[in-house]
């Protein structure tokens, strides 16, 4: 956070009145930054409003498109009592919101070789004992910004189902938040991301075809093709991909990013 | 004047909603027909960025001096060199290693894997990171990943694919690595425990897409990039190899026989410098979104400014087709928060049209990328497209089609994390449109690597978005995921054979002294300093007032 530039107003006093720029006409709204007052322009997100205040962010700013974790916050609206929990990145700003920068968890991790684990009922517990502190406050679920159902995850990990663990936990964007809430520090993202790997390495249903390819790339099967297509004449090259059959396909299918 | 929504939208948008409700069932029972291959190169030449006139120009200075990139690329080689060499003591070394990895994204995350498993002991390999270790555009690809493992494809075709897409500019030897290796990175991440969208008998549910002849494309959900991203660093972290955060490479190091000799790192807490020694540097830094190359906004992450290449460019590495960049055709335009953030192509895949302002039609839903943008853009620079509250102009993609064609419900099973990304926003994409307009989403080339991550400089590897030649001058959905795997492990394998016998020699920095007189004698006079590392995006006020005193 590099020369944040203080934009301290008077608007703190005038509560409960629409911040109109005189000049502009735009509407804005007062947050509280750590406490101190900043105008911004309504609809920006925490994050751009930061940003519009002079901050420039070093830590707690990563993907700025909800998929990294980095931004990770919590908020507090003036005269309520509970506290906000979102993305800087995703959520838009409120008149007299207060806001802070979480920009690392220290939750400790287990360390583990994937290869010596097996996926017995046992094997999270036994990595992460103490998941049996759980005491079903739900508060993890209540702070996750991705609206995942992190004590039910858990609850299925102390139960050994890993499989159930890794599938309600996939969109997990291993923010932290829940380890932070947690009253009997269970570290749930660091769980559920062994529980994940277990699943996909062991329990999924594996490809033969895969096996099958390789085997034929090994014994160098397509190399003499590759190769002619790389010392083919670009008119020749050109013509056979422009005639190449493209596999027929539902719509349904079609991907991308 | 405080906005009042409707359902998300300001009134006048709802308004041309109203029309583009109105003519929908005539929309979809007349298709436009894709254009000729003629009509495709006007509207290319008129509105794509990569055709137009002052969108590039020369670089003055440098190995590539006269190649024509991109002109924010060129404003960063034609800038002074962000650390003065006077100011660095090299006879102290902070950091002693045979591996200098430059970026912990997914290239330098599975070079230092490989490296690793080629031999390199764990506390002899150093990933040094502008961010987070997983900060990188690695972790945002949604769609998923190519690999001709079904019996119905072949690497053949893969590579007839990627070659064809890359209008036929690639490296011969970098696409055959691309597709030849494909099917061995899924078999390495199945390993590590990576969850691919599977079917009951185990074998891929693989999807096509834009470019490719055969469904090849290897999915995770709408997390491919985000689920490979957290197995192989979780492995990194398990092997416990060393991850130096917040801790940006500002300039490679040389020695006095002419080899990279590892880096300057830069505390971005502190502002000290740390001097770093290495065998072997692999440069994996990504791309650069984040420059916002012609204005557009971008998909990309907050770190990808293009570091990389100023670095390598400082050393004597040559840089290749920086004169194209990849724009897709919808990224969010509205509203404010995400915009530049993408909607996939899956959404045009389902049936989803674009139309205008006046609900009219104006392109055939799957053209190229390249065509479907410069169409859009066409639209709205003639006046036919919306233009939001914050200026930000955009067609609307009409995505009520989807539930119509397919039946009520497909939005919610195919395109989850869309619809939760703009119900946030209080905007239902199956009852309403959603506004698009091009994102600025790849960096196409970048610096020339062989089939081995060679650069033409001894002792720099570079591996990902930072490296040309993998992709010519397009590349395809789904192989930007499979080119950091691909080649991030090639880069670990051919480094550690390289470490093996490579001495270095005294440490200088006289390459910047060289460079910064190359820039006097092509008459270059410049304040400006790269690499920049961070994007600029304070508000203009807080900038003006702001006074350099601590």
């Amino acid at each position: 956070m590099s020369k944040s530039k203080q934009v301290l107003t008077e608007k703190s006093k005038q509560k409960n009145k629409k911040l109109v720029d005189k000049k502009t006409g735009a509407h804005e709204v007062e947050v509280f930054v750590m406490g101190k007052s900043y105008k911004v322009p309504a609809g920006l997100t925490i994050m751009k409003a930061l940003e519009y205040a002079g901050y420039r962010f070093i830590r707690g700013c990563g993907c700025r498109a909800g998929f990294c974790g980095a931004c990770s916050t919590v908020y507090r609206i003036e005269n309520e009592q509970k506290l906000g929990f979102d993305l800087a990145c995703q959520k838009v700003v409120e008149d007299k919101m207060y806001l802070v920068q979480l920009p690392f968890v220290p939750a400790a991790k287990a360390e583990y070789d994937i290869n010596k684990l097996k996926p017995t009922d046992s094997v999270l517990l036994e990595m992460y004992p103490e998941i049996a502190r759980c005491v079903s406050c739900n508060t993890c679920t209540k702070s996750c910004p991705q609206d995942i159902e992190v004590m039910k995850y858990i609850q299925n990990a102390i139960r050994g189902d890993i499989a159930k663990c890794a599938e309600l936990s996939f969109d997990c964007i291993q923010c932290g938040l829940c380890a932070m809430r947690c009253p009997a520090d269970i570290k749930h993202y660091h769980v559920s991301q062994l529980a994940r790997r277990l699943r996909g390495k062991y329990l999924d249903p594996k490809s033969k075809n895969l096996l099958k390819r390789l085997k034929e790339i090994n014994a160098r099967k397509f190399d003499p093709e590759i190769e002619k297509l790389m010392k083919m004449p670009k008119e020749e090259i050109i013509s056979l991909y422009k005639n190449r059959k493209i596999e027929s396909e539902e719509s349904i299918t079609a991907g991308g990013d | 004047m405080i906005l009042e929504l409707i359902d998300g939208y300001p009134k006048y948008m709802m308004e041309s909603i109203k029309i583009v409700e109105e003519k929908r069932e005539r929309n979809m029972s007349k298709a436009i027909k894709p254009m000729s291959l003629k009509d495709r190169e006007e509207i290319l030449r008129k509105y794509h960025p990569d055709y137009m006139e002052g969108t590039r120009r020369e670089v003055r200075v440098g190995v590539d001096k006269g190649k024509v990139f991109y002109e924010g690329i060129v404003d960063l080689l034609e800038a002074k060199p962000v650390v003065n060499p006077d100011d660095v003591d090299l006879s102290t070394v902070d950091y002693d290693v045979d591996l200098l990895i430059i970026g912990g994204g997914g290239a330098g995350t599975v070079a230092a894997l490989f490296a690793y498993e080629s031999g390199v002991p764990r506390d002899r390999i150093l990933i040094v990171t502008k961010l987070r270790h997983g900060d990188a555009n690695s972790m945002m690809a949604q769609g998923g990943i190519q690999a001709a493992d079904r019996p119905e494809d072949s690497p053949v075709l893969h590579y007839l694919d990627i070659y064809g897409g890359g209008h036929f500019t690639n490296k011969p030897e970098l696409a055959r690595a691309l597709a030849l290796d494909a099917p061995l990175i899924i078999k390495w991440h199945e390993e590590l425990g990576v969850m691919y969208d599977r079917m009951e008998n185990g074998e891929f549910q693989e999807l096509s897409g834009g470019g490719t002849c055969r469904n090849r494309l290897h999915s995770c959900k709408d997390y491919s990039g985000m689920e490979i991203m957290r197995n192989i660093r979780d492995r990194a972290r398990n092997l416990e190899i060393p991850v130096l955060e917040f801790c940006p490479i500002v300039e490679l190091l040389m020695d006095d026989k002419g080899q990279v000799a590892g880096g300057i790192a830069f505390n971005l807490e502190t502002y000290e410098y740390y001097v770093i020694r290495a065998k072997a540097t692999i440069l994996a830094t990504g791309g650069s979104g984040r420059l916002h190359l012609a204005n557009y906004p971008t998909t990309n992450h907050y770190g990808a400014t293009g570091d990389g290449l100023v670095m390598a460019y400082h050393v004597g590495a040559n840089l290749i087709d920086l004169d194209t960049i990849q724009i897709h055709p919808t990224g969010d335009a509205y509203p404010e928060p995400i915009v530049g953030i993408l909607s996939t192509e899956k959404i045009r895949g389902l049936g989803a049209i674009p139309v205008n302002a006046n609900g009219d039609p104006f392109v055939f839903p799957l053209e190229p990328r390249d065509v479907e943008s410069a169409a859009l853009i066409r639209e709205c620079r003639e006046g036919r497209g919306i233009v939001t509250p914050t200026g930000m102009p955009g067609v609307w993609l009409d995505t009520p089609m989807i539930e119509i064609i397919h039946g009520e419900g497909t939005i919610a099973e195919k395109l989850a994390g869309e619809l939760r990304k703009f119900n946030r926003f209080g905007i239902d994409m199956t009852k309403h449109p959603i506004l698009v307009y091009p994102t600025l989403h790849y960096q196409n080339g970048g610096v020339e690597i062989n089939e081995k991550t060679e650069t033409r400089i001894p002792g720099l590897f570079a591996a990902g978005e930072v490296t040309g030649g993998v992709h010519g001058k397009n590349r395809l959905m789904g192989n930007s995921l499979l080119d950091y795997n691909v080649f991030g492990r090639r880069a670990g394998i051919y480094a550690a054979k390289y470490i093996k016998k490579a001495k270095t020699g005294k440490l200088t920095l006289d390459h910047l002294k060289k460079y910064n007189k190359m820039l006097e004698q092509a008459g270059i006079k410049t304040e400006k300093t790269a690499p920049i590392l961070l994007p600029e995006y304070r508000g203009e006020m807080a900038i003006s007032r702001s006074l350099d005193i601590l």
